[in-house]
């Protein structure tokens, strides 16, 4: 279960987010919706330690992780897939991988979820296309084998055959029983529809949020309609 | 044939000097923003060692292949002292930690005049080093050759280092992408140290083969920091091909402008040629090509 009571951040003096509650319930699934420049993203750079909180606290299991630097947290079972396909350019698919884990079982288990990156082992990440990115981004953090999966907008800008394959991964995530997942999503249907729980983010606060699933996301779709 | 072998030879030799300095200036300003203006004196730290450890074991040849491991980590301790007391507030601040090891730098020369006088002290060369080969006509000494093949080694270790280790994979992905690094579980403060030790070490390294050729003195390290600069700025940062060929070609056109005109005319001319070379070159002789930089 990952908690953040009251929690205030921003950058410099200017603050993007605004005494945030938010709950993503112990091996389930919750997703944040929002619009471009909501403070989605500064919000999960909080839940992983890349921006300390002006006010409140981020709790892991009940364990106060607030001041805990991000690699920590990784050992305390948080992953996270950021924005933007980030990888290392100059290393290869395989080096991306190893930084991460060197064990080759471990390699090859990660690299059957997502077959595409088999060939591409030896090419350096900087080369690869946007979606085989996402794809080595996800596959490198699920090495690392979290308890917790945090992803920021996995599907944005990839093409329609990859974001199916993306978003199987994250549904068999949710189904394992043992793995919590908190998604950033702008594909309201999709994300609600694979959540417990939902929330929707307006300028740094929190607006709306309840039950997710197929019946919620009509309400969520006009809630959010401006 | 004299006229080009000499100084391509002697050259060649300063060129190693200074990739060996080199070496750490740009591992660290390439992974954290640092100029290390106190990492000449971890040459000097190295040509002491050299020096002390031949007062403990007398036999020269064995003393001076002991001193090379002890002058790595001494050097390298020292870095990470460094890097812990003033260094580490100053990540990101290149100007900061310029200035600040500026001062490091005096302290330190002002400590070795302190400790072993200001006239500097001569190492023994070993027999087998104490020789000469005829290289076109020209009488090689042999110990520029040592300094040659110690770079070389040095340079191959950490080049396998960067590539086949875990540790190197962290360096990499640390420059690449300090924050990803880190939320991909790099420790990348532990990593930082790391680099610091590993760089400060090889200019310890350096240091000895700069006491086989002009023994010690308490401020050795001035004269290597700025060409060492040029060194830096001219391979591109963080670039270790660029560097090899940046540090062999200030050693050489450095030894045949000194051959054409004088010591400090050369260095003079070097730093012109570099600063002409720049302009042309703003991103230094390589640039990595990727689709995204992210
Ligand atoms: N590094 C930064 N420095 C200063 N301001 C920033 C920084 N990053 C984001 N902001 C500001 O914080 C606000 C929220 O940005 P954030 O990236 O969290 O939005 P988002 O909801 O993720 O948007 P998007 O859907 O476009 O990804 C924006 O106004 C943005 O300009
Ligand atoms: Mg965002």
């Amino acid at each position: 279960m990952l908690e953040l009571v009251g929690v205030t951040a921003g950058y410099g003096r200017s603050k993007v987010l605004f005494d945030v509650d938010l709950i993503v319930p112990k091996d389930g699934a919750a997703s944040i919706m929002g619009l471009n420049g909501a403070g989605k993203t500064t919000l999960l750079r909080v839940a992983v330690g890349l921006l300390p909180v002006i006010s409140g606290k981020v709790l892991l299991d009940g364990v106060d992780i607030t001041s805990m630097r991000p690699n920590r947290r990784v050992q305390q079972g948080l992953g996270y897939v950021p924005q933007g396909q980030l990888c290392f350019p100059q290393m290869t698919t395989l080096e991306n991988l190893q930084l991460v884990s060197p064990v080759q079982s471990d390699i090859d288990e990660v690299v059957d979820i997502f077959p595409a990156l088999r060939d591409l082992m030896s090419r350096p990440a900087g080369l690869l296309s946007g979606g085989q990115r996402q794809q080595l981004a996800i596959a490198r953090t699920l090495l690392g084998k979290p308890r917790m999966l945090i992803l920021d907008e996995p599907t944005e800008g990839i093409q329609p055959n990859v974001v199916a394959e993306i978003e199987q991964v994250i549904v068999d995530l949710t189904e394992r029983g043992d793995f919590t997942v908190l998604l950033v999503e702008q594909h309201v249907g999709f994300a609600v529809r694979i959540s417990d729980r939902y929330y929707t983010l307006e300028s740094g606060r929190i607006t709306g949020s309840g039950a997710g699933g197929e019946d919620a996301i009509d309400a969520v779709r006009a809630s959010m309609a401006v | 044939m004299d006229a080009l072998t000499t100084p391509f030879l002697t050259g060649t030799a300063t060129g190693a000097i200074l990739l060996m300095a080199a070496l750490g200036l740009t591992l660290t300003f390439g992974q954290m923003g640092v100029i290390n203006m106190a990492n000449g004196e971890f040459l000097m730290v190295g040509a002491y060692v050299a020096y002390l450890t031949q007062q403990v074991i007398s036999s020269a040849g064995v003393s001076i292949i002991i001193a090379i491991p002890i002058a790595f980590v001494v050097a390298g301790l020292l870095g990470l002292v460094l890097e812990a007391t003033v260094i580490r507030w100053m990540y990101d601040r290149p100007l900061d930690t310029l200035l600040a090891t500026v001062g490091v730098a005096l302290v330190l020369q002002q400590l070795a005049k302190d400790i072993f006088g200001a006239q500097g002290d001569p190492v023994v060369l070993p027999g087998w080093l104490d020789a000469r080969i005829n290289v076109f006509g020209y009488e090689w000494p042999l110990r520029q050759l040592f300094t040659i093949l110690l770079a070389v080694a040095s340079l191959a270790l950490l080049n396998a280092l960067l590539r086949y280790t875990s540790f190197g994979r962290r360096i990499r992905a640390t420059v690449q992408n300090r924050q990803l690094a880190e939320t991909q579980g790099v420790p990348t403060r532990n990593v930082d140290r790391m680099t610091f030790f590993l760089g400060s070490g090889l200019a310890g390294v350096g240091g000895v083969a700069i006491s086989l050729i002009s023994g010690t003195n308490p401020t050795l390290g001035t004269s290597y920091i700025i060409p060492a600069f040029l060194v830096v700025v001219l391979g591109g940062v963080g670039q270790l091909k660029g560097t090899v060929l940046a540090a062999w070609g200030v050693g050489v056109a450095t030894a045949f402008l000194t051959d054409w005109t004088s010591g400090s005319m050369a260095q003079v001319m070097t730093f012109a040629l570099v600063v002409a070379m720049l302009t042309l070159r703003p991103q230094g002789l390589f640039t990595v090509r990727t689709r995204s930089l992210a």
